[in-house]
């Protein structure tokens, strides 16, 4: 890292951005050095895409001042950006799969620039073989694998000689090796003097590559280090907080008799960089609600996918409800028994967006309204509007479709619907994730009075706090793995940190092999 | 059948296929911006009346095509303003448009109904048309039928070669993408939509100007809707729209050659052609999921809205 140069290359001055319901950026100020590679941590909702979308100017900020270069500017469009030097790496990859890698770059220069360059495919040839990146110019996109795009994309903003290059979760797409390769051109980059803003959820690489990090959390700047002087399991714990200044809050339970159990599950994922089960083992008892850590995309999603059964691979004898197994049954059947489900996508997913309140009742409940074949209209209706009395959602009414409700508030409506329907079994992944404080609470009380009457929950978040507040026991994902179960008075956020960086890992191993 | 009986069913063929190029030719570059507008047969009757209107009046042939494209402009602008404004749904808009555009022409034309003018006289290009065969086939056509071959070629270049038909296909592919890097998503489809429009009410006044010169409600029978089975026909390639339009053009003039020949095939089973062409290559297309998705602009008929960028 050049540190020589005093003129910041970017710098932040207390940038806010409000959302209906949600303060995404509350007065974040960061300074970046040419050369730096900076990382934005933070939870999923800490306000990290909000504010690099700023930088960017895809979001316009309510407050703040940008500084580039040492010069206050306003970056009203992405080719305002583009013009200043800062390219951008999308999560999801902004290219046109009909078109060739040079018509894609092509696409984002400027008649200036393409003159300056002559020939395009020439220029990505050489850019190619400089930085390592191996971008095939005259391939269609679409042919192209997801770490060949990723690549694309950064061929894009080097084609452009960027002086800040913004990375939204870079690596989650990435195979191991892919990986590297991807940190070598960023350590390239940084040693010409190229800022780098690198936003990631793997605490691993942060050390391994950044100069610096910013914590969010709650759209706050809430700490800054330096990565290699800290561990993940420490990174870890500025991300989620300290629990000191948190109530203990709810009395803890003990389940009675085993309702749910997952035994040896063991499964490769169905998505190309998915992560694979390994050998799950739990239980879930009457009365407790057993919550699972774990740092975004370590298996959440797949072991989700399965015991609701959207995933419809047989695993007949690793899912056993009661006494029954239910690994063959379609996600129909297995809430006919019982179970209930609350995904972490509420738009799509846990609700039509384009039907109403009412109609995504009936949905999953189809068997109490449904009568010699018809639908009861009436008692549906009554009964949607006593759960948006009761969970306080704010909407129209029950005639709202789901879109034109908020986050927070579709998400009070989706638990609200689950847990009406008495559920021995409720699975409920992010339950309050986007939801503002109220809601929160609200949406607490009424997982914990399902809990008192009896029901089985496990809670799938990534909200530490969360988890040591409603969770009777606890256990931590990474990588595929689970580590074991403990009460939750019985553990302490450094344990489960450390769970979550995978530390129990290698003892799992052996214990299977053994 | 001899040489010049082929000769002149083939100069048949281009000349009915003409309106459906220049429709076809529109719709394609609006639907490559990814908007799917359905209300070409409102705008091309709404060309032919105002186009043959302004002929009639004017005595000026050059003047009533150059109407003919403003109307369907302005027919166009109406459709734009409704989808990529305020957001309506195209598919139901551009109904909309077609029955708003058919009644509105027969409105206004009702008095001229039966009323005939002098149509474009066809010119023989020099040299070209006394190649054989060929001339009398390709070079002995009225001026619109050459604009139409210039079109097309035009738009091949534009569309495959210059960087505003990359703009375009980026936009019809991924406008979220495509604003995301700078890109004016609105104001593209915006002009793709007019542009359809213009080409449209040319199409008209082809039909009111040359093809018939008069003015007759509803003469355009149906053609912008062959049109927009000609685009997938073509799978949204310009170049091929013209092929597919001279096909459907030989199509629809063979029952009257196959009478003429003294064949009994009912003449409605052979208008019937383009149609069962069109679904076969659909069939075709649709068999190879991959090479659908790669053919179709991926955001066709799906709105964007800028404000909804966060």
């Amino acid at each position: 890292m050049k540190t020589h140069n005093l003129v910041s290359r970017l710098e932040l001055a207390n940038i806010t951005k409000q959302y209906p319901g949600c303060l995404a950026n509350d007065r974040i100020s960061i300074t970046l050095m040419p050369g730096e590679i900076h990382a934005l941590l933070g939870e999923n909702g800490a306000g990290k895409s909000t504010l690099v979308k700023t930088i960017y100017g895809v979001v316009s900020p309510d407050k703040g001042d940008i500084i580039w270069n040492g010069r206050e500017v306003n970056i009203k469009s992405p080719s305002i950006a583009r013009d200043l030097g800062i390219g951008m790496v999308f999560q999801h990859f902004s290219l046109f799969e009909t078109l060739t890698v040079s018509q894609n770059i092509e696409l984002c220069l400027s008649k200036s620039q393409l003159n300056n360059i002559g020939d395009l495919a020439q220029r990505i040839i050489q850019l190619s073989e400089e930085y390592g990146l191996n971008v095939d110019p005259s391939r269609y996109v679409h042919s192209l694998s997801i770490g060949e795009r990723q690549r694309v994309e950064i061929m894009r903003c080097l084609v452009q000689s960027v002086k800040l290059l913004i990375l939204d979760e870079p690596t989650s797409v990435l195979t191991p090796q892919e990986v590297a390769g991807l940190f070598n051109v960023l350590r390239t980059l940084s040693k010409e003097g190229c800022s780098i803003l690198f936003i990631s959820h793997k605490l691993h690489e942060v050390t391994e590559v950044c100069h610096k990090a910013t914590i969010l959390r709650g759209g706050k700047v809430v700490d800054t280090c330096v990565p290699s002087e800290e561990t993940p399991a420490t990174i870890a714990k500025m991300m989620v907080g300290d629990l000191a200044d948190q109530d203990a809050g709810y009395s803890k339970k003990e389940g009675t008799v085993e309702v749910f159990n997952v035994s040896d599950l063991s499964l490769p994922s169905k998505q190309p960089f998915g992560t694979a089960l390994k050998n799950i083992n739990f239980d879930l008892k009457a009365g407790e609600i057993l919550g699972i850590a774990g740092v975004a995309g370590n298996g959440q999603d797949e072991l989700m996918a399965i015991i609701s059964g959207e995933d419809e691979r047989n695993v007949k004898n690793a899912l056993t409800l009661g006494k029954l197994k239910i690994g063959h049954l379609h996600a129909g059947e297995r809430r006919q028994l019982g179970m209930a489900y609350v995904p972490e996508e509420r738009l799509g997913r846990g609700a039509v967006p384009d039907m109403s309140l009412t109609e995504n009742t009936l949905l999953t409940h189809s068997t109490g309204f449904v009568k010699n074949g018809l639908v009861q209209w009436q008692s549906i209706k009554e009964y949607t509007t006593e759960l948006i009395g009761k969970y306080k959602v704010k909407c129209h009414g029950e005639f709202s479709e789901a879109q034109s409700l908020s986050g927070g508030n579709l998400q009070k409506f989706i638990m609200g619907r689950e847990i009406g329907q008495h559920p021995k079994v409720l699975i409920c992944a992010h339950p309050t994730w986007g939801v503002d404080v109220g809601a929160a609470l609200a949406i607490h009380q009424a997982l914990l009075e399902l809990r008192d009457e009896g029901a089985a929950i496990l809670l799938i978040s990534e909200d530490i706090d969360e988890l040591f507040l409603l969770a009777d026991r606890m256990a931590a994902v990474c990588d595929g793995y689970l580590s074991p179960l403990v009460k939750t008075e019985e553990t302490n956020i450094d344990q489960i940190g450390q769970w979550m960086a995978g530390t129990f890992i290698n003892t799992a191993v052996q214990e299977a092999q053994a | 059948m001899d040489a010049d009986l082929i000769v002149q069913i083939l100069f048949a063929a281009i000349k009915t296929g003409t309106p459906l190029l220049f429709i076809a030719l529109g719709e394609v570059i609006c639907e490559k911006s990814g908007v799917l507008n359905l209300g070409q047969e409102g705008m091309m009757l709404m060309g032919a009346v105002v186009g043959f209107l302004a002929a009639y009046g004017s005595g000026n042939m050059g003047f009533g095509i150059i109407a003919a494209m403003v109307m369907g402009s302005i027919m166009s602008l109406i459709f734009a303003v409704l989808v990529l404004h305020i957001g309506a749904n195209q598919v139901a808009t551009g109904l909309a448009l077609t029955i708003f555009g058919t009644g509105l022409s027969a409105f206004i034309g009702a008095d001229f109904v039966g009323q005939t003018i002098q149509g474009f006289q066809p010119i023989a290009i020099p040299l070209l048309s006394d190649i054989p065969y060929v001339g009398q086939i390709l070079f002995s056509h009225d001026i619109l039928v050459y604009f139409s071959f210039f079109m097309t070629a035009l738009l091949v270049y534009v569309v495959n070669k210059t960087r505003i038909g990359l703009t375009l296909k980026a936009v019809g592919e991924n406008p979220h993408a495509a604003n995301a890097i700078g890109i004016k998503v609105l104001r593209v489809r915006y002009l793709a939509v007019m542009f359809g429009g213009a080409m449209a009410g040319t199409a008209g006044a082809y039909m009111s100007l040359v093809y018939t010169p008069m003015w007759v409600e509803g003469m355009t029978a149906g053609r912008g809707w062959i049109a927009l089975a000609l685009v997938v026909f073509a799978s949204w390639r310009v170049g091929r729209i013209m092929l597919g339009a001279y096909l459907f053009g030989l199509a629809s003039i063979m029952h009257l050659v196959l009478q003429g020949l003294g064949w009994s095939i009912s003449p409605n089973l052979l208008a019937m052609l383009p149609y069962v062409a069109t679904v076969v290559v659909m069939v075709i297309i649709g068999a190879d999921h991959f090479k659908e998705k790669l053919l179709a602009p991926r955001s066709l008929g799906k709105p964007f809205d800028p404000r909804n960028m966060a």
